[in-house]
């Protein structure tokens, strides 16, 4: 074999490896996990010495 | 559900602070290159001298006031969504010292003369192997915490955090291979073209992993957090996590259009690039649209509109970089003022705005408080670096499409129709407006200075107690 066909190779591994990534991020059983990692920046309170919740804004 | 143990604020606060403190040095000698270009009799000696001060200004911007933020809120943003403190307290306090260390050490010998001329690496062996020590540490500390979480999931900022933090290990390791001559010089480990490469793929992967993905990290948490809202599309953002990861290592000989490179290369660097602009755009849309319904809480709240603004910039200046990458666009921009304009954009817009953000977010919480002394003052701060920013880009980009104009403008005869000083007088007016936005930048980092001085004074220092993860409620 060609170096130049381990490139290629390479190359359509590459990009088949990509494809997959996309299916999977948005096959159905991926979703509930998704939704669930989503929310997590808000899995927890960081108003400081609180007791009222999150952080009041302005606005 | 509440144990006594408590988060590592105190290395998330010692890095805020020095943020703000890095980013007014870094500006200033922004602000002071830019007007020895105007009035070249400040270049006052061999120490002060344009030559010396500009990569200490880039690597001061860059290292210690990105860097910091970069510490900062990843440290900050591992503990928060993995719900465990810091693994490896001590190592992280080293890294801390380690990296003020490498500024301090930076400050000193960039001045002096001592570089080994790599753009964004111009630092000597010894501080390049500190670094190498402290990154390292860092790796230990930010994976070891992630290692050790209490949730199921991996947020996607610490995804990008993560690899932020691996590639910037190997670009910095392989690109600083270099034999010693002394203590203060060496020579590159590659030589010719294969260095020029070397340098360009750690070049454009500084800015696509430390100035990008570091930063995209920060956005993937800070954006929802301050809109109150989870990300518009998580599933998006697994897509644009990989997508950049694939394209932006092939991208980096777009630097090097038109030289010794071979021709072959310079092409897959360009092809690269515009491919690029598909995951910027995804994860800019991303950002933008959390905010989605919620649009009325960017009159009001100044910490989202850097926030939302930075994004903006990001987009203009990921639309910018892959049609500068275009051989034939190149051959225009490349060597021009329109670089400059481009970075700063990028530098300002995208990672200084997103910057101050996550910092009013999260200076005050580092102090048991929600607020800001003052937000007025922070809109102030926003209005003061927005102008500064269209001013800076748009006196650059005027410039940058002249310079190249004129150095390719042949007369008849095949001679040219301008000598390199004349495009040099063309361009001062546009170098002075420059300097106004960049005093105009700097002004509002005083601005955050004082706001984030008289946000401290008075007040202990806070660690918030490690809670269990609980049900979201967003």
């Amino acid at each position: 074999m060609d170096i130049n066909d381990f490139r290629s190779l390479f190359t359509v591994l590459g990009l088949t490896c990509f494809l997959g990534i996309c299916f999977w991020a948005y096959s159905k059983s991926a979703r509930a996990g998704f939704e669930e990692a989503a929310l997590l920046p808000f899995t927890d309170d960081d108003a400081p010495a609180s007791s009222g919740g999150r952080q009041g804004k302005e606005g | 559900m509440q144990s006594q143990a408590t988060y590592n604020y105190k290395v998330v606060r010692q890095f805020s602070v020095m943020t703000v403190i890095w980013g007014i040095v870094g500006m200033l000698v922004g602000v002071i290159v830019a007007a020895q270009l105007v009035w070249p009799q400040l270049n006052l000696g061999e120490w002060l001298h344009f030559g010396r001060l500009r990569p200490l200004h880039t690597n001061a911007v860059i290292f210690a006031f990105g860097g910091c933020a970069l510490f900062a809120t990843s440290y900050f943003v591992v503990q928060r969504t993995c719900h465990v403190t810091l693994f490896a307290p001590a190592l992280a306090a080293f890294t801390f010292w380690g990296w003020q260390l490498v500024i301090v050490l930076a400050a000193i010998t960039l001045p002096l003369g001592f570089t080994s001329g790599k753009e964004y690496a111009e630092l000597e062996w010894p501080i390049d192997v500190l670094i190498a020590v402290v990154w390292v540490s860092y790796a230990i500390v930010f994976f070891g915490t992630i290692a050790k979480r209490k949730t199921t999931h991996i947020y996607v900022a610490n995804w990008f955090f993560g690899a932020f933090i691996l590639t910037v290990a190997l670009l910095h390791i392989v690109n600083s291979a270099a034999l010693p001559v002394s203590l203060t010089k060496s020579y590159s480990a590659y030589a010719g073209v294969q260095d020029a490469m070397i340098q360009w793929w750690y070049g454009h992967n500084a800015v696509g992993f430390f100035l990008t993905a570091g930063f995209l990290g920060m956005m993937y948490y800070f954006v929802p957090k301050q809109a109150e809202r989870p990300v518009y599309s998580y599933r998006l953002s697994v897509v644009h996590f990989w997508a950049l990861i694939f394209t932006y290592m092939w991208a980096g000989s777009h630097h090097l259009h038109y030289t010794a490179l071979p021709d072959w290369t310079q092409s897959v660097g360009m092809i690269f690039s515009l491919i690029l602009l598909a995951p910027s755009w995804g994860g800019m849309i991303n950002g933008v649209m959390t905010l989605s319904g919620a649009w009325h809480k960017l009159r009001t709240d100044p910490i989202l509109k850097f926030l939302i603004t930075s994004l903006s910039f990001y987009g203009m200046s990921t639309f910018e970089g892959p049609m500068m990458s275009i051989k034939t666009v190149n051959a225009l921009s490349h060597y021009t003022d329109w670089t400059v304009g481009h970075v700063h954009s990028g530098a300002l817009g995208w990672v200084a705005m997103i910057s101050i953000g996550a910092m009013y977010y999260l200076i005050p919480r580092m102090y048991g408080k929600t607020q800001m002394y003052s937000t007025a003052l922070i809109n102030t701060h926003f209005w003061v670096a927005t102008i500064g920013i269209v001013l800076y880009i748009a006196s650059m980009w005027i410039a940058g499409v002249m310079q190249g104009l004129m150095w390719r403008a042949t007369n008849a005869d095949g001679t040219l129709t301008y000598s390199f000083v004349e495009s040099v007088k063309a361009s001062y007016p546009f170098w002075a407006i420059r300097l106004t936005g960049g005093v105009l930048f700097l002004s509002g980092m005083l601005i955050m200075f004082y706001n984030m001085v008289k946000t401290i004074a008075g007040e202990k220092a806070y660690n918030a107690p490690v809670i269990a993860p609980a049900a979201a409620h967003a």
